[in-house]
Formats: structure tokens, C-alpha cells, sequence
């Protein structure tokens, strides 16, 4: 079993697929309660299947922070309204192998949007480095 | 005044010894092997709550009380599915009388734990729950999930197993690969035994292999397994150091080896080999021996090692593990160049093939190749003992290099 993160991304995917980028604030009401009801039921298969791990969504705001020298506050930046790269929230299963890793993200990437077609939005799939290591030698 | 009741550490062990041996006399009866699981759990939490009451104690016979107790709530389970199951039950499968045999009854459990329909997680998961008598919430920690998800991961591979035919009792080769993926997973840089109640899966691979060869002494393979986690097992204190720092075996201190393991390793794979029966597992139980008989590391009898890859590589011609592993022991043998050759017929992508090549490249003496291997190496590793041990095996080279 091989632990994968599935990163969902509010900015900072590949190109989407035509026609599925409508903001979640122009849909209907019934299209939003339909994507979220979609959400809990990957959930709900994921612990069925006794592979989920965890889930989390993330604000989109927050702030960068460092250290700035002993006994100094530390230094904060942002937010930034135009990061590039934006995580909206994960799902950290335990699966059998990368196919299946793959195709959990698939069925994520299926939730209903606009007129309950799927969106096909892109999900980014990190393998976990482990902390055992195999037999050799 | 009577001392309050607490968690008995010897009477959970106990328990724990005899949860699967009572599952074994429910499906040797004839029980299915998903109900009698349930049961048998059943059972161990009543003998719990009984055996703590005030002024109770444990009965004089435990494993034939909870073999009585957990037939009764099997035959109410069924009960209760159906009243066709119970004619079924009452007809066929009343206990027959007779010495228990125990050894027969884990090759029973094994066979069904490690059944083919089931994935290597699954089986995992079951092997520990029904085998070993772990409980879920400890097989969980083990596996860093939530215990929902282990009950669930359980609870599937039971009724997958349900549904299934078995033939002869244990596919010895299934088996044998899921306790050596127990082992494997239990391999690491820090066992989980520091912790009360932590599961040393390694410990864990071993104690159940040494029941499987119990019940099969005539299976060299099996035996040859054991061996192997034993000569592996032995340089376990040597492989990290304090702060958890993968030490690769040639700079080992040897002193810190088992040697208890290592010698009853030996004997083991050497009753397997008698036996003329040569499989991987005891190939490579040999090259462990091979390593583990060096009392320094420039005494390894490197060309006795790369006949036993050959003999691996014999048996297993696809596995490019093993061919990598031999391109290592060729570069000892017939010199760095000549195993480096050996990698230009593997494929990029497999895992190691870049660490390989660096310390085939640092033998060689091209210290810049091997220190840009060693970094790219790190940037795929798999785990981060290996990748911190990767990482740091560059920057060394790259010091060498000036």
C-alpha cells in the first residue's frame, strides 16, 4: 500500500477542459449543493473502499511567514491576491497502486458542475515518501 | 481489600496467542471464515469482560472456554442471517470431536488470508488481524490510517475471502509473498516497538513465518523465507543510526549483528538447501548469509554472491530488481565498468537504477558522474531515509571530487 496526496487547485492547473471554468458563484444553488453532496459521497466511497486517510480544505487567504533573526518577531508577507499557485484542499488515500491512485483522482475529477456535467478539473496527484525502505543486498 | 480490576498485559497476551488458534477450530469445522472472524472477536471481548469481573478469574481451560463461547455466538450469527443457514448448520457442521491441531489450523487461516481474489493490502491487513490476533486500532497505527478505514479495509477482504473456493489448503507461494510484504513494510529505520503498544511488523513477519514453517517443515521455500527474514533481521540495530540515518552495509558496525539470528538463519537455510528444492527465497537467504558471514566488509566473498544472482536471476529471469542488484555484485567481481554495463540493458525508470549507477561510477573513480547521479538519485527515492541517505552520499562525493 502507497499513501498519494490528491491536491485540488484554486489556480495554477493546467489548461481546463473549454466551457468548464465558470466560476463556483455563478452557478445554481441546486449545481452547488450538487458538486458538494458529490464530494462527501467520494469520502464516503474512499473509507467503504478502507483507503481514506484524510481530507482538508484550505482558505484561500493566508499569509507567508519567516524567521527574521533571534529575538525579532517574525517577518510576515501577503497575502497575494495573484499567486500563481493557489491549493484549495486534499484527500490523502492508502491505495494498492498508482493505477488506482490515478483513478480515484479521475472520479474526483468527475463532479458534477454547471447543468450537472461533469467538470473535469485538474487534480494533482503527489506520491508520499515513505519511511521504511525495501530489502536489498 | 480486592486490587480494582486492570489491563492484564500476560492475559492480553494470551489472548492474543489464542484468538486465531480458536478461529482455526471454527473453520476447521467447517465455519465460514468471515462469520467465525466475527465470532471469534466476540468471544476474546466476553472473555475480557468475564474473566475481569470481581472475584472471576480466567477458567482453568481459556482456549476451550473461548473454542465453546465463540462457536455459540457463530451459531447465533448464522442463526440470525437465516433460518436455512442454521438447518445448514445444525446438519453439517455439529463440532467433531478430536485433538486440535494447531499447525494445520494456521496453513488453514493463511490460505484464506493470503487468498489470490484479495489485493496485497488486503491481505496484509487480514494475515495481522486473523494470524497474527492484532486488533484493528493496532494494525492501523502500524499503517499510519485512520482504524475506520483498517476495519473497513477488514471487514471487504473478509467478505471478498466469503465468496471464494478454496482448493488444497494454502497456495504456499501466496502466502509466502504476503509475510515477506509484512516483513518488507516492518523493515524500517524506526520500529515501531519503542512504543507500548507499537507492532514490530518485522517481529511480527517472523513470528508468523516461524508458524507457517511449523506446519510446513518439508516446504524449503518457506523455510528458506524465514532464513532470509532472519539474516536481514540481524543487522537491524546496525542499519540507522540514533538519529534514524539509513547506514548502507558496508559501513555497518558488525559488531552490533545478532548473531544468535544470524547463526540460526545459517542453519535454517542450510536444512532448506539440503532439501534440493531451490527457490528465490533461499537464494536470496543465501547472499544475505553471504554478507552476514564478512567480519569486515572487504571480506565479502563477492564471486560466491554473484553465483547465487545468477542462480537468482536463473530462477526470476523478468525481476529487474534482481538483475540491478546483480550488476552490483558484477561490478565487485569483474571490476565497476563491467556492472556498469549491466544497467545500459535496464530501463531509466526503475527504481534505484540512478543510485546503482552512482556507486558503480564512484568505483570507477568518476567522482563527477557519480555525484550527479547521487543528487538525481535523491530527487526520485522513495522514501526519506533513503533520499536523506542519497543526498548525503552526493555532497560526500562532491567533497571527494574538490
Amino acid at each position: 500500500m502507497a499513501k498519494y496526496l490528491l491536491l485540488k487547485h484554486y489556480r495554477g492547473n493546467p489548461e481546463p477542459v473549454p466551457g468548464t471554468d465558470v466560476p463556483m458563484d455563478r452557478w445554481t444553488p441546486d449545481e452547488v449543493t450538487a458538486h458538494m453532496a458529490f464530494m462527501g459521497r467520494v469520502i464516503d466511497d474512499l473509507e467503504q473502499r478502507g483507503e481514506f486517510v484524510d481530507a482538508q480544505a484550505l482558505s484561500p487567504r493566508g499569509d507567508f511567514v519567516r524567521y527574521d533573526g533571534e529575538g525579532r518577531p517574525p517577518v510576515t508577507d501577503g497575502p497575494f491576491a495573484e499567486t500563481k499557485d493557489l491549493v484549495a484542499g486534499w484527500i490523502v488515500i492508502d491505495v494498492d497502486s498508482r493505477e488506482r491512485a490515478h483513478e480515484a483522482a479521475a472520479y474526483l475529477s468527475s463532479a458534477p458542475g454547471p447543468g450537472g456535467r461533469p467538470l473535469h478539473e485538474w487534480i494533482e496527484v503527489r506520491p508520499f515518501l515513505s519511511d521504511s525502505s525495501e530489502v536489498t543486498g | 481489600m480486592s486490587e480494582p480490576p486492570r489491563p492484564d498485559r500476560s492475559r492480553d497476551e494470551a489472548l492474543r496467542d489464542l484468538g486465531p488458534q480458536v478461529l482455526g477450530v471454527l473453520v476447521r469445522r467447517g465455519a465460514d471464515f468471515a462469520t467465525a472472524e466475527d465470532a471469534v472477536q466476540e468471544a476474546l471481548l466476553e472473555a475480557v469482560r468475564r474473566w475481569d469481573a470481581p472475584g472471576a478469574g480466567p477458567p482453568s481451560d481459556p482456549k476451550g472456554w473461548l473454542v465453546t463461547v465463540a462457536w455459540r455466538k457463530f451459531v447465533d450469527m448464522r442463526r440470525s442471517a437465516s433460518s436455512r443457514a442454521q438447518r445448514e448448520i445444525r446438519v453439517t457442521l455439529e463440532p467433531p470431536p478430536g485433538p486440535t491441531e494447531q499447525s494445520d489450523d494456521t496453513l488453514l487461516l493463511l490460505s484464506r488470508c493470503c487468498h489470490p481474489s484479495l489485493t496485497p493490502g488486503s491481505s496484509v491487513a487480514l494475515t495481522l488481524r486473523a494470524v497474527g490476533g492484532l486488533t484493528t486500532a493496532q494494525i492501523a497505527r502500524a499503517f499510519l490510517v485512520p482504524e475506520p478505514t483498517m476495519a473497513q479495509r477488514i471487514s471487504r477482504a473478509k467478505k471478498t475471502v466469503a465468496g471464494e473456493r478454496f482448493g488444497q489448503p494454502g497456495d504456499a507461494r501466496a502466502v509466502l509473498r504476503v509475510l515477506y510484504l509484512i516483513f518488507n513494510e516492518g523493515f524500517t529505520g524506526a520500529p515501531a516497538g519503542g512504543r507500548p503498544d507499537g507492532v514490530d511488523l518485522a517481529a511480527e513477519a517472523i513470528r508468523l513465518t516461524r508458524q507457517l514453517v511449523a506446519a510446513v517443515p518439508d516446504d524449503a521455500e518457506a523455510t528458506g523465507l524465514l532464513a532470509l527474514m532472519l539474516l536481514h533481521h540481524a543487522r537491524r540495530a546496525a542499519r540507522t543510526t540514533a538519529t534514524g540515518e539509513l547506514v548502507p552495509l558496508d559501513r555497518q558496525d558488525r559488531a552490533l549483528w545478532d548473531t544468535a539470528a544470524v547463526a540460526e538463519g545459517v542453519a535454517l537455510l542450510q536444512g532448506a538447501l539440503a532439501r534440493d528444492r531451490l527457490g528465490p527465497y533461499q537464494a536470496q537467504a543465501a547472499i544475505a548469509a553471504l554478507h552476514d558471514d564478512a567480519a569486515r566488509a572487504d571480506e565479502t566473498d563477492w564471486p560466491q554472491i554473484l553465483e547465487w544472482y545468477d542462480e537468482l536471476a536463473r530462477l526470476e529471469p523478468r525481476n529487474q530488481v534482481v538483475a540491478l542488484n546483480r550488476a552490483v555484485a558484477v561490478g565487485h567481481v569483474d571490476g565497476p565498468l563491467a556492472g556498469l554495463r549491466l544497467l545500459e540493458g535496464l530501463p531509466d525508470d526503475l527504481p534505484r537504477r540512478d543510485a546503482t549507477a552512482a556507486y558503480l561510477h564512484e568505483q570507477a573513480g568518476d567522482l563527477g558522474v557519480a555525484a550527479r547521479l547521487y543528487a538525481e538519485a535523491a530527487g526520485v527515492a522513495t522514501s526519506t531515509a533513503e533520499r536523506a541517505h542519497l543526498t548525503r552520499q552526493a555532497a560526500r562525493v562532491r567533497q571527494l571530487g574538490g
